[in-house]
């Protein structure tokens, strides 16, 4: 008879005990996000798409055209191209063209980038009609991220820009060529021992030109 | 209107009015439940639930409603083609007549019947028959498994129930509603009579078939139970009922428990319906809450422990009432 009663009584605590487990997680908050309208902070290792760094100093990327990402990536989707403007130390990009599709976001051009100009992005939420929705331009974005922070849009160079650029280069380049030319001859030509101290200040005067 | 303003004040008109009245707050409180139980349960599993159509998803169950009567009729060729057909008028029918003699306050009754809490148990009991002859008529293993646990089911949780209510209408001396809840503007009979009320809400349950006690349906053995074949508004219809049978259990439980209409500041029928949605909620805890009995452990529960407590409880409300 006791065990009878003990029983109904353990029972019901147990009811009440699970009653009270419910309540607790349905005054608690929600864990599901609305996808579409809401949007959840990634975690900082996570790899998204690669994509410039704003350098804090200069508010632009930091990319040389060195073209070391585009050589190391293993699916061969990089496509970059760059000139050197006049009054520039380094060449600068002027294309950079990621063929997001085949990605397999393995990082290896973030890596490798010896000016560290790229990193992961944490934009998870890609969609695209077409394949070509899937290539990112990478100046055009830095463009559209400079744009949300407000910061000094960096101008993507034209195809008449890239020529000057590229003429004004091939013109520095020859000159230089000359110079060089014209100091080894000098050189030859000229006592070996005394002249050969002038001979680097020649092309450098060239140059600044 | 002459004819109209003639029939109003007499007990026709009442009637009339009555029925419209009725039918919208069953059709509108289903769909309210339907959507608070969804909402309930997704909260219970930290979800959010619908969410899309209206606000918070609040006209997610008239969307529903929609599909379901565009929906085509399907009657399955081997089914016993009329009692197929009259399952859901019947399921449905007591369903209104309970509404009869629910008093929503002091004025807002459709007919205070002297044997009002007679006539609700007697029609809830129609259901059964009614699930009974959709999943005879069927002709589906499953429906007819739902509807044979649906009445063994009956058996057993109708005589605590009845024993149960029993002991408040000792207490009260009357089978009006009107009456019991007049009885209660003191105090709430849930003070003096716990164990009837954990009774009670426990054979409300097995009543309108929720869980843990929803073996006629049981989604997950049974397919839908005994409404496997049913599909459109004739689906709805089932549910209609279902979800309509909570809120008269509930009417019923804040008729015999908590004191019906009596609260303060707030009119009668506020906190008639405030009382009644809480009780609801308090099922809508259960089924989130405890997993489906079963069949054995159902009717072990029943037999075992119900009827014995529910005996008890009798014994000693009638011993109490002589003494006094």
């Amino acid at each position: 008879m006791m065990t009878y009663f003990k029983e109904i009584a353990t029972g019901l605590w147990s009811l009440l005990a699970g009653m009270a487990v419910t309540i607790r997680y349905f005054v608690k908050p929600v864990v599901t996000v609305q996808y579409p309208r809401q949007k959840i902070e990634m975690s900082p290792r996570y790899r998204g798409y690669p994509q410039f760094i704003i350098d804090p100093d200069t508010k632009t990327h930091r990319c040389i055209a060195c073209e070391m990402c585009s050589r190391m990536c293993p699916s061969q989707l990089i496509a970059v191209e760059g000139a050197k403007f006049p009054g520039e130390k380094q060449k600068r990009g002027t294309k950079y063209i990621h063929e997001h599709y085949y990605c397999s976001l393995c990082g290896l051009c973030v890596e490798v980038c010896p000016t560290t100009a790229l990193e992961f992005s944490k934009e998870y939420r890609l969609v695209g009609l077409s394949r070509q929705d899937a290539v990112i331009d990478h100046l055009i974005l830095l463009q559209e991220r400079q744009k949300a922070a407000g910061l000094p849009v960096t101008p993507i160079p034209t195809a008449e820009e890239i020529v000057a650029a590229a003429a004004a280069e091939a013109k520095e380049k020859e000159a230089k060529a000359k110079a060089a030319a014209a100091a080894a001859a000098a050189a030859k030509k000229a006592a070996p021992a005394e002249e050969t101290a002038k001979a680097p200040e020649a092309p450098a005067k060239e140059v600044k030109e | 209107m002459e004819l109209l303003a003639q029939y109003l004040g007499t007990e026709v008109g009442r009637m009339l009015i009555g029925l419209v009245g009725v039918i919208a707050l069953v059709s509108v409180n289903a769909l309210f439940l339907i959507w608070v139980e969804r909402k309930v349960s997704a909260h219970m599993q930290v979800r959010l639930g619908p969410m899309e159509v209206g606000p918070h998803g609040a006209i997610q169950s008239v969307a529903d409603a929609l599909k379901l009567m565009g929906k085509e009729l399907i009657t399955p060729e081997e089914v016993d083609k009329p009692i197929f057909w009259l399952a859901p008028i019947v399921v449905f029918l007591p369903v209104l007549l309970s509404f009869l003699v629910i008093p929503f306050s002091q004025s807002l009754i459709i007919k205070d019947m002297n044997v009002g809490i007679i006539l609700i148990l007697g029609f809830s009991t129609l259901a059964v028959l009614a699930i009974l002859m959709a999943g005879w008529s069927s002709n589906n293993k499953y429906s007819v498994l739902g509807a044979i646990r649906s009445v063994a089911q009956n058996v057993a949780y109708e005589i605590p129930l009845l024993i149960t209510v029993m002991s408040i209408i000792l207490m009260v001396g009357s089978f009006k509603l009107s009456d019991i809840v007049a009885a209660q503007s003191g105090y709430w009979y849930i003070l003096v009579q716990p164990l009837a009320f954990l009774l009670f809400i426990t054979c409300a349950t097995a009543e309108t078939n929720r869980a843990p006690f929803d073996l006629p349906e049981a989604e997950s053995e049974l397919v839908a139970g005994f409404h496997t074949e049913y599909s459109g508004m004739r689906f709805a219809v089932f549910f209609l009922a279902e979800y309509t049978n909570m809120f008269i259990a509930a009417a019923v439980g804040t008729v015999l428990f908590l004191g019906g209409w009596h609260g303060p500041i707030l009119p009668g029928v506020v906190w008639f319906l405030l009382k009644v949605y809480a009780l609801i909620f308090l099922m809508m805890w259960f089924r989130w809450t405890f997993p489906r009995v079963r069949f054995d452990q159902l009717i072990t529960f029943a037999w075992k422990i119900l009827i014995p407590l529910a005996f008890a409880n009798l014994l000693i409300t009638a011993l109490v009432m002589k003494l006094r």
